[in-house]
């Protein structure tokens, strides 16, 4: 791969991402809304890290964060530093140099990030003159060309608009532009929903082998468990906000401690398993409202291991074996 | 099931619904600052019009009992904003001429409204040649240049404030067309009428119960957009004199200001207030509509 | 938390409902080329049982529930329910629904927005008069009330007057399945039930489906692109490619046993921690007006590609000899000229 940056393969001693406990808290009209509360996350070169939960648990609000994107609305509390700056602090040029160019973020739903009436080259070759003014035309067509082979597409696909590209070429053409300025860090926002199994399977290698090969740090969110643990380093699970549980992918996936990581794993069944045939697991109710979280533990009232000491206090999140932290205070008990 | 007998029947359960519908839809538009200005000047213009018998004596409106000097300034004589060419009080003028004018903006929209949402249902919902061809006189109607069409039909029909309206009415509903079948495309694709189908409907019940109570929100916006411009419609064919010659409204006075020459002359209080009343007129309607568009248009609702 | 886990008794074949008979749809795409979304499929639901059809989109699936659900009408080839074809007129078609109904995919997008939960349940019992004809002389709002129960929405009375968007994405699901679950169908059609809802809810709205097959005997028919959804809850398995079936059979044998390359390659991407070496396809699903020859997956086959289908001396017939449709009987089949 030519497109390699020196620095992405030398020795970094901070991590790219260092989110320490991370607060974010709407203003609305019926009262604050606490969507993210104290989370802490760390992502290194090379690594690929996870992060799970449903809609409405927080986890596209954290990532808003990450390059300043959430809505005028948000309070932040918490450091939010990405290759050692925080980006909530820094002036508006240091953030637009941080953006594309340092991190840059995969967005949900490919069909409408991009626009409709431009050829995808346009839209690739966009950041990079803003980030390169300097860079000439020809220069800049190789690059997109480079960057459309870089994904799997042919360089002459750059001539296509949105909309004669099928979901799994858009998925292709927004990782691309992400790449476009050579970022360290990647944010992919749900990157397969909606797409195919098999058109997810060549998303998931293809996101692989990026980070293989260009050293990046990659940061994952998706309501899909099983999806995080097939490609992830790391997984942490989001319920109401905070991070009830985080361990290796394959720990959180085939032995997870917290019950509603339980859940998330028990709902995409491994084929083949007896236990699993006619006996979907799933919970009762719905995630909680943010602004009448109930007392104690948030996950209470839908646990199937739910006691009474259980609504006494927030459980917090305990690190119960090395690099296992989880908020329940039931593990270990029977 | 005998437990789950519930307290409502469905016509408790439907009116209990609809009541909510209206206070959440006045929540709403009580937000709305510009709309609630809107509908205050409207109520004015309203309660004078309903009131013009009780506010001034209609007697004053006629040339031969007319008290006051010819064109005498405001405030003389006890006229507080003077006198046209035949000595009347422009107050009573004002007040007499707000209910033509608000009876043929409200009439001729009727007429638009119906005519533009049966036309724009119909040529949304159904497919085949009759509603193509519905299509192609809806588009034909867009694009006649109003004023020359108003003209030809008002000299045709004759001079009667019932052809004012016809008038209007006719060459007004083609753009309401054009919109509620806008709407009613995107709406009849969307997933519910479909289920309705899978349910067993046919198309009437589609159309009824769900394309059109849907699309209403849109149509009533709209109507209130649309009285504002039968309103200057009015005063534009009245200006140009195809008004009724025997009613006063603002539209004749601004034809009867200009035929004396109160503008070289200087009779400000001839011209001045009936155009700030059309223009006031023409500013609630469109402020009270723009604010209840965007009470029922969920896409220009900031979330 | 889940269905007891009692596997179907084996259903004799009389005992099919609703049937797919050769069915073809043909759509003429905006170039003016005519594309063949169902390209001749055999495909039965019966009673008492869950059928999942699998697939990638462009497959055809949604297109075969539409088409078995009378939603759109076969070039060629025919429905049939209760041994007689598919009578399309009005009447026909109102009466037919009355007895097979179908939730369809966008769960948000299918409750009409200025309708109440109890409005959109009572639409169906309104439009088939269900009130009148109740065994037990049940009101309409009871009715409405015991539908959604059975579904899971309880107590029902706190939802009547509620709007779609005050609810959760779960609730909307449960009471569009109570609006078809109103009229008491004998077939259930479900296009991905549970694709757009949160992991945690799937399971729910899963061993509702198992219910009904369980308790009141409706046969159900599920269409999903998700392997694990049709292993949870699936009697069997069609998998269909580009408008055709490609495999069916039970799921055990299907999922565990796949015979066509298509089925294998499917399961292998499931993703898992503990895998099979994935086969990850290249390319899509072709575009339908373009139909390869020979085998319609040979493009993509990696039975061809790896010198398989050459060794066992079938290459030719793959990129040559059309295969033919796979009748809808009960046993294992795959329509590939290496099975």
């Amino acid at each position: 791969m030519s497109a390699v940056p020196e620095t992405a393969l030398s020795e970094r001693t901070e991590p790219l991402l260092d989110l320490r406990d991370v607060t974010v808290t709407y203003r609305t009209s019926e009262g604050p809304l606490p969507a993210v509360r104290g989370v802490n996350l760390t992502v290194a070169p090379g690594q690929v890290v996870g992060l799970a939960g449903e809609s409405g648990c927080g986890k596209s609000t954290l990532v808003s964060t990450v390059l300043r994107l959430q809505p005028s609305g948000a309070k932040v509390e918490g450091e939010v530093l990405v290759l050692g700056q925080d980006v909530q602090t820094v002036g508006w040029g240091a953030l637009r140099a941080l953006r594309w160019a340092e991190a840059s973020i995969v967005f949900q739903g490919a069909l409408h990030s991009l626009n409709p009436v431009q050829r995808i080259g346009a839209q690739i070759a966009e950041p990079i003159t803003v980030h390169e003014p300097d860079l000439g035309d020809a220069a800049v067509q190789r690059r997109v060309e480079e960057l459309l082979e870089q994904v799997g597409l042919p360089g002459a696909r750059k001539r296509a608009y949105p909309h004669q590209l099928s979901g799994g070429q858009r998925q292709r053409v927004m990782i691309a532009m992400a790449l476009a300025c050579r970022p360290q860090l990647i944010v992919a926002d749900e990157p397969t929903t909606a797409l195919d199994v098999m058109v997810q399977a060549q998303i998931l290698d293809l996101l692989r082998d990026l980070v293989r090969d260009l050293g990046v740090g990659l940061l994952i969110i998706s309501h899909d468990l099983s999806v995080l643990a097939d490609v992830c380093d790391r997984v942490l699970v989001m319920y109401a906000g905070r991070v009830v549980e985080s361990g290796t992918a394959a720990q959180a996936f085939t032995d997870p401690l917290h019950p509603y990581t339980a859940a998330l794993s028990g709902a995409f069944p491994r084929i083949g398993d007896p236990a699993a045939r006619y006996a979907p697991a799933g919970l009762a109710g719905d995630p909680p409202d943010p602004r009448e979280l109930p007392p104690g533990c948030s996950f209470a009232p839908r646990c199937p291991r739910a006691v009474d000491r259980c609504t006494e206090a927030e459980p917090p999140l305990l690190e119960v074996a090395p690099g296992r932290p989880v908020a329940c205070i039931r593990v270990g008990e029977p | 099931m005998s437990a789950s007998t519930p307290a409502l029947t469905p016509r408790q359960v439907t009116r209990r619904r609809r009541a909510d519908a209206v206070r959440r839809s006045w929540a709403s538009f009580r937000s709305h600052r510009s709309g609630l200005f809107g509908l205050a000047l409207l109520t004015f213009f309203l309660l004078v019009a309903l009131l013009a018998p009780l506010l001034a004596d209609g007697e004053g409106l006629e040339v031969t009992k007319a008290t006051g000097g010819v064109l005498e300034s405001p405030g003389s004589g006890g006229y507080v904003l003077g006198t046209d060419e035949n000595g009347r009080s422009i107050v009573t003028l004002l007040i007499w001429g707000s209910r033509i004018s608000l009876f043929v903006g409200l009439l001729a929209t009727v007429i638009s409204m119906v005519i533009g949402t049966l036309v724009g249902l119909m040529s949304g919902f159904f497919e085949g040649w009759p509603a193509r061809i519905l299509y192609r006189v809806t588009e034909w109607f867009l694009v006649i240049p109003f004023i020359p069409l108003a003209i030809v039909l008002a000299t045709v029909l004759g001079r009667s404030l019932i052809n004012i309206v016809i008038v209007i009415g006719i060459t007004g509903w083609a753009s309401t067309a054009m919109l509620i079948r806008s709407q009613t495309l995107s709406i009849k694709e969307r997933p519910y009428v479909e289920r309705a189908r899978v349910l067993g409907a046919g198309r009437w019940h589609q159309m009824s119960r769900h394309v059109l109570p849907n699309v209403m929100p849109m149509v009533f916006a709209n109507t209130t957009l649309t009285v504002a411009l039968a309103i200057l419609a009015e005063t534009t064919l009245s200006f140009l004199g195809l008004g009724d010659p025997t009613r006063v409204s603002w539209g004749s006075m601004l034809e009867d200001a200009f035929d004396v020459g109160a503008m070289t002359t200087g009779a400000w209080w001839y011209i001045v207030p009936p155009g700030v009343c059309v223009v006031l007129v023409v500013l609630a309607f469109t402020l009270v509509g723009q604010a209840l568009e965007e009470i029922f248009n969920p896409r220009l609702r900031g979330r | 938390m889940s269905a007891a886990a009692v596997p179907a008794p084996d259903p004799a074949p009389d005992d099919v409902v609703l049937e797919a008979r050769g069915v073809e749809v043909e759509f003429v795409t905006r170039t003016g080329h005519a594309a063949r979304a169902l390209d001749g499929v055999d495909l039965s639901v019966r009673r008492g049982e869950v059928l999942a059809i699998v697939g990638e989109s462009g497959s055809g699936k949604t297109t075969l529930a539409r088409t078995l659900m009378g939603l759109e009408r076969p070039t060629r080839g025919e429905v049939v329910f209760g041994g007689a074809p598919l009578d399309y007129s009005f009447r026909g078609l109102k009466a037919y629904r009355s007895r097979v109904q179908m939730v369809l995919q966008d769960a948000a997008g299918s409750l009409n927005p200025r309708q109440t939960v109890y409005e959109s349940v009572a639409e169906g019992i309104r439009l088939h008069r269900r009130d009148r004809s109740d065994e037990q002389g049940r009101s309409e709002a009871e009715l409405v009330a015991a539908a959604l129960a059975e579904s899971g929405l309880r107590p029902p009375e706190r939802l009547f007057l509620r709007y779609p968007h005050e609810l959760s994405g779960g609730q909307k699901q449960r009471v569009l399945i109570a609006g078809a679950l109103a009229l008491r169908p004998e077939v259930l059609l479900a296009d991905e039930p549970v694709s757009s809802l949160d992991a945690s809810i799937r399971g729910e709205i899963l061993a509702l489906l198992l219910r009904f097959r369980q308790e009141l005997g409706m046969g159900v028919a599920v269409v999903t692109h998700d392997l694990g959804l049709a292993w949870n809850i699936a009697d069997r398995i069609a998998v269909m490619y580009l408008g055709r079936v490609v495999e069916c059979g039970t799921t055990e044998e299907v999922l565990t046993a796949p015979r066509h390359p298509y089925t294998q390659a499917l399961l292998s991407v499931v993703p898992e921690i503990e895998q099979l070496e994935p086969v990850v396809l290249t390319g899509e699903v072709p575009d339908p007006s373009r139909i390869p020859s020979g085998c319609r997956f040979h493009p993509r086959c990696p039975k061809l590609a790896d010198g398989t289908a050459d060794r066992a001396g079938v290459a030719g017939d793959c990129v040559g000899t059309p295969l033919p449709v796979l009748p809808a009987t009960g046993d294992h089949r795959a329509a590939c000229h290496l099975a």
